[in-house]
């Protein structure tokens, strides 16, 4: 089963933990709706549109409000630590939190007691943390774009804002960005670089290039790595090796994004509903 | 399936590293230093007075550590009260800067501007911001629901309700796109 730890932007969100459940383009977690626009709630929302077409469990949701205070961020930090321990997640996807390394080691803590110690999986402000706090390489999946594959290739920069000007002008050039951020321990076992090409690499070499359908729009369009993020978290839970889990979410959410014909207005839940029928169609081609 | 290190580190790395989301606060003299002291304690971080690291060259000789990720915030609560930081610098390396490098993407009737990992579209005939992407603090996805589909001189800036560096970015690009939206 996948787990999702996350943050919604409303201040006044109270901690949720329960499986989420997609009705009318919302989701419920405790009985309690959340909607669908950008964030954890869209990769909520790809990670269940994948799990229903494949007949599994819906994703199960920690979730708390957060508007960059870190409260919320906290809250579910300490649930964490509290009841982690008691869970057999196959898959645990951690994403919009507040990076706070002192309770990322805590949750690490906990974590490296579980047996079978689950597949991990960071993007967005848990993937800083990860790097920041020097714990990438306990990570098997990192999904960043090109701009936060710099952010991992600098060895010194604790977050994309302080990214060195030299290493920035290098986003041309991904395949030295990823032996970079490998050569410094700053890389998970596995890493879905997104972007005009996605690549699919581990510190044995590249994996998979995917670069079809092409929408130059979606690079504009928020909630696009949300969305990639959810579909190859519930892949890997679905017991898919993260390779070949990986290749495959990125022909569905470039063609999911192609169905939803995006321009740079489009909004991320008109390509989350394209996901089952992307997902049928690169399923069969594989 | 990665093996976790975490309990294999040392003391040392994981003591380093436990600092690397905080930041120094520089000041021109102990008397800010003591002010802004209060008044951060007051809105309740989580902050400390010590010495300067030998590569902070400005300032007195006490600095503020604080939590890096909210830069964006404890600035603008500083500018507020009249006590604006020399530098804000990051623990691990103080000499580090603030990314200063845009870049633009052209869409015809939209303009996409990126600074550092943050990412702003607007729709250049009517100005109204129609997407924000990138970033990955719990404000970004804040930030968008406050800003899509406003006008960009009548959406509420990141300064003013963003707190983290992801925000300080989207600030970023939010300046440029409104410089190069007045110049065309």
């Amino acid at each position: 089963m996948l787990a999702v730890v996350g943050t919604v932007p409303e201040h006044d969100f109270p901690l949720l933990a329960g499986k989420a459940v997609l009705e009318n383009g919302n989701i419920y977690i405790q009985g309690k709706k959340t909607e669908i626009n950008r964030g954890t709630p869209a990769l909520i929302a790809a990670a269940a549109k994948v799990a229903e077409s494949l007949g599994m469990e819906a994703p199960f949701a920690y979730l708390a409000g957060d508007i960059g205070r870190g409260d919320g961020s906290k809250m579910l930090y300490q649930y964490l630590v509290d009841h982690l321990g008691r869970t057999n997640f196959h898959t645990i996807a951690f994403h919009y939190l507040q990076p706070l390394v002192e309770w990322h080691y805590r949750i690490l803590e906990v974590i490296e007691k579980l047996t079978p110690r689950p597949v991990l999986i960071a993007d967005a402000g848990s993937m800083y943390m990860a790097k920041m706090g020097g714990q990438a390489e306990d990570y098997d999946l990192f999904t960043p774009d090109i701009g936060e594959l710099a952010f991992l290739a600098d060895e010194v920069a604790p977050h994309p804002f302080y990214t060195r000007g030299f290493i920035l002008h290098e986003e041309n050039k991904v395949p030295d960005l990823i032996a970079r951020a490998y050569a410094n321990k700053n890389a998970s076992q596995y890493l879905l670089v997104k972007g005009s090409k996605d690549y699919i690499v581990s510190k044995e070499g590249v994996h998979g290039i995917v670069d079809n359908p092409v929408e130059e729009s979606m690079e504009a369009i928020g909630g696009t790595g949300d969305t990639l993020t959810g579909i190859v978290a519930a892949l890997i839970a679905s017991e898919m090796s993260i390779h070949e889990a990986a290749v495959l979410a990125a022909r569905i959410n470039r063609l999911a994004g192609s169905y939803a014909h995006p321009t740079p207005e489009t909004q991320v839940m008109e390509i989350i509903r394209h996901i089952p029928e992307a997902l049928k169609v690169c399923m069969v081609d594989q | 399936m990665a093996m976790l290190g975490f309990l294999r580190k040392n003391r040392q790395d994981i003591s380093r590293n436990v600092n690397a989301d905080h930041g120094f606060l520089v000041f021109e003299n102990t008397g800010e230093v003591i002010q802004a002291e209060n008044l951060l304690k007051k809105n309740g971080w989580n902050i400390r007075v010590m010495g300067p690291p030998p590569e902070v060259r400005k300032g007195c000789d006490l600095v503020i550590e604080f939590p890096l990720i909210e830069e964006l915030k404890i600035i603008k609560v500083l500018q507020d009260a009249g006590i604006p930081p020399l530098q804000a610098v990051p623990v691990t390396d103080p000499l580090l800067q603030p990314v200063d490098l845009f870049s633009a993407k052209d869409f015809g009737r939209y303009l996409m501007v990126k600074a550092a990992n943050m990412k702003l579209t607007v729709d250049k005939g009517s100005l109204v911001i129609v997407n924000v992407s990138g970033g990955g603090c719990p404000d970004v996805p804040y930030l968008a629901w406050q800003m899509v589909g406003r006008h960009l001189n009548e959406a509420p800036s990141p300064r003013e309700i963003g707190h983290t560096l992801c925000g300080y970015a989207l600030q970023l690009a939010y300046e440029e796109v409104k410089k190069r939206c007045s110049q065309s």
